[in-house]
Protein backbone atom coordinates (compact mmCIF):
# COMPACT_ATOMS: atom_id res chain seq x y z
CA UNK A 1 0.00 0.00 0.00
CA UNK A 2 1.32 3.46 -1.40
CA UNK A 3 0.99 6.24 1.11
CA UNK A 4 -1.51 7.71 -1.80
CA UNK A 5 -3.75 5.04 -1.31
CA UNK A 6 -4.02 5.60 2.34
CA UNK A 7 -4.76 9.11 1.60
CA UNK A 8 -7.82 8.61 -0.34
CA UNK A 9 -9.15 5.33 2.34
CA UNK A 10 -11.47 6.03 5.25
CA UNK A 11 -13.73 4.21 7.39
CA UNK A 12 -16.59 5.72 6.81
CA UNK A 13 -18.29 2.70 5.59
CA UNK A 14 -18.60 1.60 9.47
CA UNK A 15 -22.14 2.29 10.27
CA UNK A 16 -22.29 5.47 12.52
CA UNK A 17 -18.61 6.86 11.58
CA UNK A 18 -18.22 9.97 10.62
CA UNK A 19 -14.89 10.73 11.00
CA UNK A 20 -13.25 7.45 9.38
CA UNK A 21 -9.70 9.75 8.06
CA UNK A 22 -7.00 9.26 8.43
CA UNK A 23 -6.42 6.00 9.09
CA UNK A 24 -3.90 5.04 11.38
CA UNK A 25 -0.87 3.04 9.91
CA UNK A 26 0.51 0.26 12.07
CA UNK A 27 3.22 -1.50 11.04
CA UNK A 28 6.12 -3.33 11.66
CA UNK A 29 9.42 -1.20 10.32
CA UNK A 30 10.66 -4.48 7.91
CA UNK A 31 7.95 -4.24 6.60
CA UNK A 32 7.99 -1.20 5.19
CA UNK A 33 9.83 -0.90 1.68
CA UNK A 34 11.04 2.35 -0.23
CA UNK A 35 10.43 1.32 -3.85
CA UNK A 36 12.19 3.82 -7.34
CA UNK A 37 9.64 4.83 -8.97
CA UNK A 38 9.90 7.91 -11.54
CA UNK A 39 8.88 11.11 -10.81
CA UNK A 40 6.44 13.09 -12.48
CA UNK A 41 6.41 16.70 -11.92
CA UNK A 42 3.24 17.38 -13.49
CA UNK A 43 0.93 14.37 -12.02
CA UNK A 44 2.73 15.23 -8.28
CA UNK A 45 1.71 18.76 -8.80
CA UNK A 46 -2.07 17.84 -10.24
CA UNK A 47 -2.44 15.82 -7.37
CA UNK A 48 -1.18 17.97 -4.58
CA UNK A 49 -4.79 19.43 -4.86
CA UNK A 50 -6.34 15.87 -3.96
CA UNK A 51 -4.17 15.21 -1.24
CA UNK A 52 -5.18 15.91 2.71
CA UNK A 53 -1.49 16.95 3.31
CA UNK A 54 -1.36 16.83 6.63
CA UNK A 55 -2.62 13.18 6.67
CA UNK A 56 0.09 12.27 4.06
CA UNK A 57 2.76 14.22 6.53
CA UNK A 58 1.75 12.19 9.16
CA UNK A 59 1.19 8.69 7.29
CA UNK A 60 5.26 9.35 6.78
CA UNK A 61 6.14 10.08 10.10
CA UNK A 62 4.29 7.34 11.66
CA UNK A 63 6.50 5.17 8.99
CA UNK A 64 9.74 6.73 10.04
CA UNK A 65 9.75 8.06 6.27
CA UNK A 66 9.27 11.69 6.52
CA UNK A 67 13.26 13.54 6.72
CA UNK A 68 13.11 16.52 4.31
CA UNK A 69 9.23 16.63 4.02
CA UNK A 70 7.96 20.15 4.90
CA UNK A 71 4.80 20.08 7.70
CA UNK A 72 3.47 22.50 5.37
CA UNK A 73 2.69 22.69 2.16
CA UNK A 74 5.08 25.79 0.48
CA UNK A 75 3.23 28.77 -1.14
CA UNK A 76 4.65 27.98 -4.42
CA UNK A 77 4.52 24.30 -4.65
CA UNK A 78 3.13 23.85 -7.54
CA UNK A 79 6.10 24.88 -9.78
CA UNK A 80 8.31 23.95 -7.19
CA UNK A 81 10.39 20.62 -8.05
CA UNK A 82 12.58 20.43 -4.99
CA UNK A 83 9.57 20.07 -2.73
CA UNK A 84 7.45 18.21 -5.68
CA UNK A 85 10.10 15.13 -5.14
CA UNK A 86 10.00 15.32 -1.69
CA UNK A 87 6.06 15.02 -2.12
CA UNK A 88 6.79 12.18 -5.19
CA UNK A 89 8.98 10.05 -2.60
CA UNK A 90 6.12 9.69 0.48
CA UNK A 91 3.28 9.53 -1.75
CA UNK A 92 4.71 6.99 -4.32
CA UNK A 93 7.85 5.52 -2.98
CA UNK A 94 6.95 4.38 0.36
CA UNK A 95 5.06 0.89 0.50
CA UNK A 96 3.50 -0.69 3.78
CA UNK A 97 3.66 -4.52 3.05
CA UNK A 98 1.98 -5.66 6.38
CA UNK A 99 0.46 -4.14 9.26
CA UNK A 100 -3.22 -2.56 9.80
CA UNK A 101 -4.96 0.22 9.40
CA UNK A 102 -7.02 2.16 12.31
CA UNK A 103 -10.49 3.57 12.40
CA UNK A 104 -9.40 6.46 14.39
CA UNK A 105 -12.87 6.58 15.79
CA UNK A 106 -13.98 2.97 16.49
CA UNK A 107 -10.43 0.96 16.78
CA UNK A 108 -11.44 -1.16 14.09
CA UNK A 109 -8.46 -2.48 12.34
CA UNK A 110 -8.20 -3.16 8.65
CA UNK A 111 -5.46 -5.61 7.70
CA UNK A 112 -2.72 -4.82 5.37
CA UNK A 113 -1.19 -8.06 4.04
CA UNK A 114 0.94 -8.20 0.76
CA UNK A 115 0.77 -4.55 0.52
CA UNK A 116 -2.83 -4.85 0.40
CA UNK A 117 -5.07 -3.59 2.52
CA UNK A 118 -8.38 -5.18 3.12
CA UNK A 119 -11.47 -2.69 3.43
CA UNK A 120 -14.51 -5.42 3.69
CA UNK A 121 -16.68 -5.33 6.35
CA UNK A 122 -18.92 -7.65 8.22
CA UNK A 123 -22.45 -7.51 8.02
CA UNK A 124 -23.30 -6.14 11.40
CA UNK A 125 -20.42 -3.31 11.24
CA UNK A 126 -22.14 -1.38 7.82
CA UNK B 1 -8.18 -0.63 -33.22
CA UNK B 2 -6.46 -0.78 -36.98
CA UNK B 3 -8.35 -1.75 -40.31
CA UNK B 4 -7.68 -5.77 -38.97
CA UNK B 5 -9.30 -5.27 -35.88
CA UNK B 6 -6.36 -5.76 -33.81
CA UNK B 7 -5.56 -3.45 -30.77
CA UNK B 8 -3.00 -0.85 -31.15
CA UNK B 9 -1.56 -1.11 -27.77
CA UNK B 10 -0.95 -4.34 -27.16
CA UNK B 11 -3.26 -6.70 -24.23
CA UNK B 12 -1.84 -6.71 -20.91
CA UNK B 13 0.17 -9.83 -20.18
CA UNK B 14 -0.92 -12.20 -17.86
CA UNK B 15 1.12 -15.22 -17.77
CA UNK B 16 2.08 -14.68 -14.47
CA UNK B 17 -1.32 -15.97 -13.91
CA UNK B 18 -1.72 -19.65 -13.79
CA UNK B 19 -4.87 -22.21 -14.24
CA UNK B 20 -5.37 -22.42 -10.64
CA UNK B 21 -5.86 -19.06 -10.13
CA UNK B 22 -8.77 -18.95 -12.79
CA UNK B 23 -10.22 -21.19 -10.30
CA UNK B 24 -10.62 -18.30 -7.85
CA UNK B 25 -10.62 -15.22 -10.17
CA UNK B 26 -11.94 -14.33 -13.29
CA UNK B 27 -10.45 -15.33 -16.59
CA UNK B 28 -10.03 -12.65 -18.93
CA UNK B 29 -12.62 -13.46 -21.71
CA UNK B 30 -15.04 -11.59 -24.62
CA UNK B 31 -16.53 -9.47 -22.33
CA UNK B 32 -12.82 -8.32 -20.82
CA UNK B 33 -11.43 -7.95 -24.08
CA UNK B 34 -14.39 -5.88 -25.53
CA UNK B 35 -14.13 -3.30 -22.88
CA UNK B 36 -10.34 -3.18 -23.80
CA UNK B 37 -11.41 -2.53 -27.45
CA UNK B 38 -13.54 0.13 -26.25
CA UNK B 39 -11.20 1.86 -24.05
CA UNK B 40 -8.62 1.82 -27.32
CA UNK B 41 -11.48 3.50 -29.16
CA UNK B 42 -12.17 6.29 -26.52
CA UNK B 43 -8.03 7.41 -26.19
CA UNK B 44 -8.03 10.63 -27.71
CA UNK B 45 -10.84 12.04 -26.06
CA UNK B 46 -9.97 10.49 -22.72
CA UNK B 47 -6.24 12.33 -23.26
CA UNK B 48 -8.16 15.42 -23.95
CA UNK B 49 -9.64 15.65 -20.42
CA UNK B 50 -6.42 14.12 -18.90
CA UNK B 51 -7.73 12.43 -16.25
CA UNK B 52 -6.02 12.17 -13.02
CA UNK B 53 -8.14 9.76 -11.09
CA UNK B 54 -9.14 6.51 -12.15
CA UNK B 55 -11.11 4.18 -10.50
CA UNK B 56 -12.07 0.18 -11.42
CA UNK B 57 -14.55 -1.56 -9.57
CA UNK B 58 -14.40 -5.74 -9.33
CA UNK B 59 -10.54 -5.03 -10.95
CA UNK B 60 -10.50 -9.12 -11.32
CA UNK B 61 -7.34 -10.23 -12.92
CA UNK B 62 -6.66 -6.51 -13.39
CA UNK B 63 -6.15 -6.81 -16.78
CA UNK B 64 -8.61 -3.76 -17.81
CA UNK B 65 -7.18 -1.58 -15.48
CA UNK B 66 -3.45 -2.52 -16.27
CA UNK B 67 -5.03 -1.34 -20.29
CA UNK B 68 -5.89 1.95 -19.30
CA UNK B 69 -2.70 2.26 -17.32
CA UNK B 70 -0.76 2.09 -20.67
CA UNK B 71 -2.92 3.80 -22.45
CA UNK B 72 -2.96 7.06 -20.59
CA UNK B 73 1.10 6.54 -19.20
CA UNK B 74 1.96 8.81 -16.21
CA UNK B 75 -1.37 10.49 -15.94
CA UNK B 76 -3.72 9.05 -13.77
CA UNK B 77 -3.48 7.55 -10.73
CA UNK B 78 -5.27 4.16 -10.84
CA UNK B 79 -7.18 2.40 -7.61
CA UNK B 80 -9.31 -0.49 -8.15
CA UNK B 81 -11.41 -2.97 -6.13
CA UNK B 82 -12.61 -5.86 -5.82
CA UNK B 83 -14.71 -8.00 -3.02
CA UNK B 84 -12.40 -10.94 -3.78
CA UNK B 85 -9.30 -10.59 -1.96
CA UNK B 86 -7.08 -12.93 -4.28
CA UNK B 87 -8.33 -10.81 -7.43
CA UNK B 88 -6.90 -7.63 -5.49
CA UNK B 89 -3.57 -9.05 -5.04
CA UNK B 90 -3.61 -10.98 -8.88
CA UNK B 91 -4.87 -7.03 -9.64
CA UNK B 92 -1.23 -5.49 -8.06
CA UNK B 93 0.65 -8.68 -9.33
CA UNK B 94 -0.91 -7.70 -13.21
CA UNK B 95 0.19 -4.06 -13.12
CA UNK B 96 3.85 -5.08 -11.70
CA UNK B 97 3.78 -7.77 -14.75
CA UNK B 98 3.02 -4.58 -16.77
CA UNK B 99 5.18 -2.32 -15.23
CA UNK B 100 2.66 0.22 -14.32
CA UNK B 101 0.93 0.89 -10.48
CA UNK B 102 -2.14 -0.31 -9.92
CA UNK B 103 -3.61 0.77 -6.07
CA UNK B 104 -5.35 -2.18 -5.20
CA UNK B 105 -7.43 -2.46 -1.96
CA UNK B 106 -10.25 -5.24 -0.89
CA UNK B 107 -13.08 -3.73 -0.74
CA UNK B 108 -16.63 -3.37 -1.59
CA UNK B 109 -17.71 -1.50 -4.93
CA UNK B 110 -16.50 1.99 -4.22
CA UNK B 111 -17.27 2.35 -0.59
CA UNK B 112 -13.70 2.29 0.65
CA UNK B 113 -12.90 5.45 -1.60
CA UNK B 114 -16.07 7.12 -1.53
CA UNK B 115 -15.76 9.95 0.65
CA UNK B 116 -12.47 10.77 -0.37
CA UNK B 117 -12.81 10.81 -3.69
CA UNK B 118 -16.00 12.02 -4.50
CA UNK B 119 -16.77 14.58 -6.94
CA UNK B 120 -13.08 13.31 -8.28
CA UNK B 121 -13.27 10.07 -10.25
CA UNK B 122 -12.73 11.28 -13.67
CA UNK B 123 -12.54 7.41 -15.19
CA UNK B 124 -14.88 5.41 -13.22
CA UNK B 125 -14.99 1.26 -14.56
CA UNK B 126 -16.81 -1.54 -13.83
CA UNK B 127 -17.13 -4.84 -15.80
CA UNK B 128 -19.73 -6.34 -13.59
CA UNK B 129 -21.09 -9.62 -12.33
CA UNK B 130 -24.40 -9.69 -14.86
CA UNK B 131 -24.87 -12.94 -15.49
CA UNK B 132 -28.60 -13.95 -14.62
CA UNK B 133 -28.49 -16.27 -11.44
CA UNK B 134 -30.78 -17.11 -8.46
CA UNK B 135 -30.48 -14.42 -6.06
CA UNK B 136 -29.12 -16.45 -3.37
CA UNK B 137 -25.60 -17.05 -5.79
CA UNK B 138 -24.88 -13.52 -5.15
CA UNK B 139 -22.93 -12.00 -2.09
CA UNK B 140 -19.87 -14.69 -2.32
CA UNK B 141 -16.70 -13.40 -2.10
CA UNK B 142 -15.34 -15.72 -4.06
CA UNK B 143 -15.18 -17.01 -8.05
CA UNK B 144 -18.87 -16.42 -8.29
CA UNK B 145 -18.96 -12.88 -7.18
CA UNK B 146 -17.23 -12.42 -10.70
CA UNK B 147 -20.38 -13.60 -12.17
CA UNK B 148 -23.81 -13.87 -10.11
CA UNK B 149 -26.07 -11.00 -10.73
CA UNK B 150 -29.32 -12.52 -9.46
CA UNK B 151 -32.59 -11.08 -11.31
CA UNK B 152 -31.74 -10.10 -14.45
CA UNK B 153 -27.80 -10.29 -13.80
CA UNK B 154 -28.58 -6.52 -12.35
CA UNK B 155 -28.34 -6.95 -8.30
CA UNK B 156 -24.74 -5.83 -7.91
CA UNK B 157 -24.78 -3.34 -10.71
CA UNK B 158 -27.57 -1.51 -9.61
CA UNK B 159 -25.63 -1.21 -6.11
CA UNK B 160 -23.34 1.43 -7.75
CA UNK B 161 -25.98 3.33 -9.99
CA UNK B 162 -27.08 5.75 -7.50
CA UNK B 163 -23.64 6.59 -6.42
CA UNK B 164 -22.12 7.16 -9.83
CA UNK B 165 -23.32 11.28 -10.02
CA UNK B 166 -21.34 11.71 -6.59
CA UNK B 167 -18.54 10.00 -7.11
CA UNK B 168 -17.01 11.62 -10.88
CA UNK B 169 -15.98 14.75 -11.89
CA UNK B 170 -17.80 17.05 -13.72
CA UNK B 171 -15.74 15.78 -16.84
CA UNK B 172 -16.11 12.27 -15.64
CA UNK B 173 -17.13 8.98 -17.56
CA UNK B 174 -18.12 5.85 -16.25
CA UNK B 175 -17.95 1.96 -18.70
CA UNK B 176 -20.40 -0.64 -17.91
CA UNK B 177 -20.23 -3.77 -19.46
CA UNK B 178 -24.00 -5.65 -19.76
CA UNK B 179 -25.33 -8.35 -21.34
CA UNK B 180 -29.07 -7.58 -23.03
CA UNK B 181 -30.39 -9.38 -20.36
CA UNK B 182 -29.41 -6.50 -17.84
CA UNK B 183 -32.21 -4.00 -20.07
CA UNK B 184 -29.73 -1.73 -20.95
CA UNK B 185 -32.42 0.63 -21.87
CA UNK B 186 -33.64 0.42 -18.18
CA UNK B 187 -30.07 1.89 -17.26
CA UNK B 188 -30.15 4.51 -19.57
CA UNK B 189 -33.44 6.26 -17.99
CA UNK B 190 -32.05 5.45 -14.92
CA UNK B 191 -28.71 7.38 -15.24
CA UNK B 192 -30.37 9.61 -17.25
CA UNK B 193 -32.48 11.20 -14.66
CA UNK B 194 -29.42 11.65 -12.60
CA UNK B 195 -27.97 13.90 -15.22
CA UNK B 196 -26.05 11.18 -17.49
CA UNK B 197 -26.81 10.04 -21.59
CA UNK B 198 -25.64 7.05 -22.22
CA UNK B 199 -23.71 5.72 -25.29
CA UNK B 200 -23.23 2.01 -26.92
CA UNK B 201 -19.52 2.03 -27.10
CA UNK B 202 -19.64 -1.17 -28.66
CA UNK B 203 -21.74 -4.28 -28.78
CA UNK B 204 -20.35 -8.37 -29.51
CA UNK B 205 -22.12 -11.14 -29.92
CA UNK B 206 -20.24 -14.07 -27.51
CA UNK B 207 -21.67 -17.32 -27.75
CA UNK B 208 -25.17 -17.03 -25.88
CA UNK B 209 -24.45 -13.64 -24.24
CA UNK B 210 -24.88 -9.84 -26.55
CA UNK B 211 -22.44 -7.97 -24.84
CA UNK B 212 -22.44 -4.15 -24.63
CA UNK B 213 -19.90 -1.58 -23.32
CA UNK B 214 -21.88 1.71 -22.27
CA UNK B 215 -20.27 5.03 -21.51
CA UNK B 216 -21.88 7.09 -19.11
CA UNK B 217 -21.27 10.96 -19.43
CA UNK B 218 -23.17 14.32 -18.13
CA UNK B 219 -25.65 15.82 -19.96
CA UNK B 220 -23.86 18.57 -21.27
CA UNK B 221 -26.94 20.90 -19.91
CA UNK B 222 -26.49 19.66 -16.39
CA UNK B 223 -23.06 20.91 -16.09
Amino acid sequence: MKLITHNMLTSNIIKGVTKGFPLKIVAPTDKVQIVEVDFNPEFTSRMMHKLDYDALYTAAETLGHSEGLPKEVVPDFETNEEFLKKVHHVLMQIEVQEGELVCPETGRAFPIHNGIPNMLLKEDEV
Amino acid sequence: MNTLGQLEFPTPDFSHLIRADFDVIYEPAEDTFLLLDALESERQGLKKVSPLICLEVGSGSGVVSSFLATLLPHTCALFTTDINPVASSKTAATGNQNKVILNAVVGDLVYPFFHRLKENIDILIFNPPYVVTPPEEVGSNSIEASWAGGDNGRVVMDRLFPLVNDMLSDEGVFYLVVIKENNPEEIQTMMKSQGFDMQTLLTRRSGPELLSVLKFARSSDKL
